[in-house]
């Protein structure tokens, strides 16, 4: 038995249910995306990109590591919010919806797991 | 239900060029979306040894590949300077009309700039040009 009333569990929501959560995510992610995508950017065109072992032993330093699990996290974050956006707005049957936003969540989750393991792979070994 | 306005009605606007780029902001945080799953298999190319990511950089050599690349650099580095715009709409900074043409302005250039300049050093890092003394 909770102790909130009614009007306290729904005050602040919105009529999406959720209040400001998904546009403050995409705030807080694209704030973090800007030195991160920019960090990376710049040093990875430093680097020998033919050569496999250049770029193992760039992307295996620990804060090399590290920094980029945290750009590939942030960036499947901030993709599958502006995508949910996009097809919530611009797919309207529900079922096509339903199905498109579920597709976009795996594939997304999906990509985190394959990104991170990859990371981990190159600096744990 | 089904009666009740949708929120992105595009056709009932007069067309104005910061239009196309809020739509451009869309468009390219799409192209960008599959741009992060190409990192994906790229890193994954990496973690899959020599031979993996040999392969994986001889299919982005190709001609075409490298012309997809450049849209994707562009389309990253548009919605990047954009994104920056956006942030700043947000602190309710810069909405005047004239500002946000400026702006808008502003935004189109530094992405043309930026893509230029990642594509040399892109050109760089492949290998493809070199710098300094020639061979």
């Amino acid at each position: 038995m909770s102790l909130r009333t009614p009007l306290s569990k729904v005050i602040g929501r919105g009529s999406a249910g959720e209040g400001v959560g998904h546009w403050w995510m995409q705030r807080v992610t694209a704030v973090a995306l800007l030195p991160l995508t920019a960090w990376f950017v710049i040093s990875l065109l430093g680097q020998s990109l033919q050569s496999y072992d250049a770029m193992r032993g760039w992307l295996g330093q620990p804060w090399v590591a590290v920094l980029t699990i945290l750009l590939v996290f942030t960036l499947a974050w901030h993709s599958k919010l502006g995508v949910q956006v996009v097809i919530e707005d611009y797919v309207h049957g529900k079922g096509a919806k339903t199905t498109l936003l579920l597709l976009s969540t795996f594939v997304h989750a999906g990509a985190v797991a394959a990104g991170i393991f990859a990371i981990l792979a190159l600096a744990l070994s | 239900m089904n009666q009740r306005p949708l929120s992105p009605h595009l056709g009932v606007y007069k067309f104005m060029y910061t239009m196309s780029l809020s739509i451009l902001h869309r468009f390219t945080g799409c192209v960008a979306a599959v741009g992060f799953l190409l990192f994906v298999w790229w890193l994954m190319a990496l973690a899959s040894g020599p031979a993996a990511y040999a392969s994986a950089m001889n299919a982005l050599g190709s001609p075409l590949a490298k012309l997809v690349l450049v849209g994707f650099a562009f389309s990253f580095i548009y919605h990047f300077c954009n994104g920056i715009r956006h942030l700043i709409w947000d602190t309710g900074r810069g909405l005047e009309r004239a500002q946000a043409r400026r702006s808008g302005v502003v935004v189109i250039v530094a992405s043309i700039l930026l893509t230029a300049v990642t594509i040399w050093f892109a050109c760089r890092a492949f290998g493809l040009v070199t710098m300094g003394m020639a061979p």
